[in-house]
């Protein structure tokens, strides 16, 4: 199991392969369909986005209430495959990844190609255990989108695969 | 004449939801259990271990198995005998989901279709009334999450294609969906009917014990080669490939026009949420 902290450096993305299992620890952002709508918006408008995209993690994911002695709710991933139209712009902006469930499209895995990024599979359906690895979650933007606004989350060792890697390889 | 006041109603659908959101079927766990065993794939068996190891996690901390708490799909068949009073039953029904979600800490995910606003309580539930024999009333909760509901299709056939066009629907609905649904996935299917009856009949076999077979031998078999060729496909737990892409194939039928044969297939991912109660 190779154990990873974000965010990534470039010779990090490089070295890991489609089908690695990963605990991942560090910084993402959670972000789904009505965020990404909405971040596409901005960036179409040349408008300021609400933070930045540079090396961050996007985490495909809507989490429930956390009860009050968690930090989380149940929070596992959602389908990928709705924000395969999003995933490019994103990745062109520098994002490091995204993390997500499910098979994503040839343009997301060209543009993973030539941003050297990754593409990283949670397990669908694992929200309870998920959300025991998340430490701290707070909502850094859309806040009116619920629980499709933005949360910025701490995690520790959140088991991953990687789904699609920066030379082109895919799980699926 | 039986009078059932609907506040009881509210009660057992607020207690099921509340069951429901934070555990697997019993049915649904032991096919899980068992894939776990037989699955070849590493990955896929992986995955399969999280999965239930996850199962236990919700349970022991009473939190959502998982975070798509899904949309409320009530069915209630209702004895021609049975005289409800009390507050109108969607009314009941819609508090009972509402106080179910806040007090289970679950994710509201129901929305307005054009501007995406969400309602904030997850309702209104989506209701289905049957007036059938007696003076009971069942009533069978299910919530549905959507990466599943969003890989189901309706199918309306030739009546030439016959029992091969139907197994062939379901089969490339699975395919066609792919790792998407978060298989290992549970497929509910619909023959006959109308285009509207056919998908509820679809919905209604989700409501089904994994791995029961309908009483008709014919579409028994129907089930059997279905689940057989799906598991061929090499999908696998999350789309990781292993021999493991579905859990059963539950189907129900109904009487359809000579003109016709409507197939809706309803896939339901490995989470399988189901509640059923008789008053």
């Amino acid at each position: 199991m190779i154990e990873l902290t974000l965010p990534l450096t470039k010779e990090q993305v490089k070295s890991l392969r489609a089908g690695d299992s990963v605990l991942l620890s560090g910084t993402i952002l959670t972000a789904r369909d009505c965020a990404h709508k909405r971040l596409i918006s901005l960036i179409n408008e040349n408008k300021e986005l609400p933070f930045s995209l540079k090396d961050a993690f996007i985490y495909y994911a809507g989490p429930c209430p956390a009860k009050p002695d968690m930090a989380s709710g149940s929070c596992g991933p959602t389908t990928s495959a709705r924000m395969d139209s999003f995933a490019p712009t994103l990745l062109d902006l520098n994002l490091g990844g995204m993390i997500g469930k499910g098979e994503m499209c040839e343009e997301v895995r060209q543009a993973l190609i030539k941003n050297c990024a990754v593409y990283f599979a949670a397990i669908g359906g694992a929200g309870a255990l998920y959300a025991k690895c998340i430490k701290n979650s707070e909502c850094i933007a859309f806040e009116d989108l619920l629980s499709e606004a933005v949360y910025k989350l701490e995690i520790k060792d959140f088991p991953v695969v990687v789904a699609m890697d920066c030379h082109g390889e895919s799980i699926y | 004449m039986r009078i059932i006041n609907t506040n009881e109603i509210e009660n057992a659908i607020y207690k099921m939801a509340l069951r429901a959101g934070v555990n697997l079927t019993p049915s649904c766990l032991t096919a899980m259990k068992e894939a776990q065993l037989t699955e070849s794939g590493t990955a896929a068996k992986f995955a399969l271990k999280t999965l239930n190891e996850n199962a236990e996690v919700a349970k022991e901390l009473q939190m959502p198995v998982c975070q798509d708490t899904g949309l409320s799909v009530v069915i209630l068949e209702i004895g021609q005998q049975v005289y409800l009073e009390g507050d109108p039953l969607k009314q009941a029904i819609n508090r009972a989901v509402k106080r179910a979600y806040f007090d289970g800490y679950f994710r509201k995910s129901v929305c307005d279709p054009i501007t995406r606003v969400n309602t904030t309580d997850n309702t209104p539930a989506v209701i289905h009334t049957e007036i059938v024999d007696g003076d009971e009333i069942k009533i069978t909760y299910l919530p549905k999450g959507f990466g599943s509901e969003n890989m189901s299709k309706l199918y309306m056939l030739k009546p030439a294609q016959g029992v091969e066009g139907i197994i062939s629907a379901i089969v490339n609905t699975v395919k066609d969906a792919g790792s998407r649904p978060c298989p290992p996935v549970f497929v509910g299917v619909g023959i006959g009917g109308t285009f509207d009856t056919c998908a509820f009949l679809a919905k209604k076999a989700l409501t089904r014990k994994i791995g029961s077979h309908n009483a008709r031998e014919d579409i028994a078999q129907i089930e059997i080669e279905a689940l057989k060729r799906i598991n061929e496909l090499n999908i696998g737990c999350q789309g990781f490939h292993g021999n493991t892409t579905a859990l059963g194939v539950s189907c129900e039928w109904a009487h359809t026009h000579i003109a016709g044969l409507p197939v809706a297939v309803n896939i339901q991912c490995h989470c399988v949420r189901c509640e059923e109660v008789v008053l």
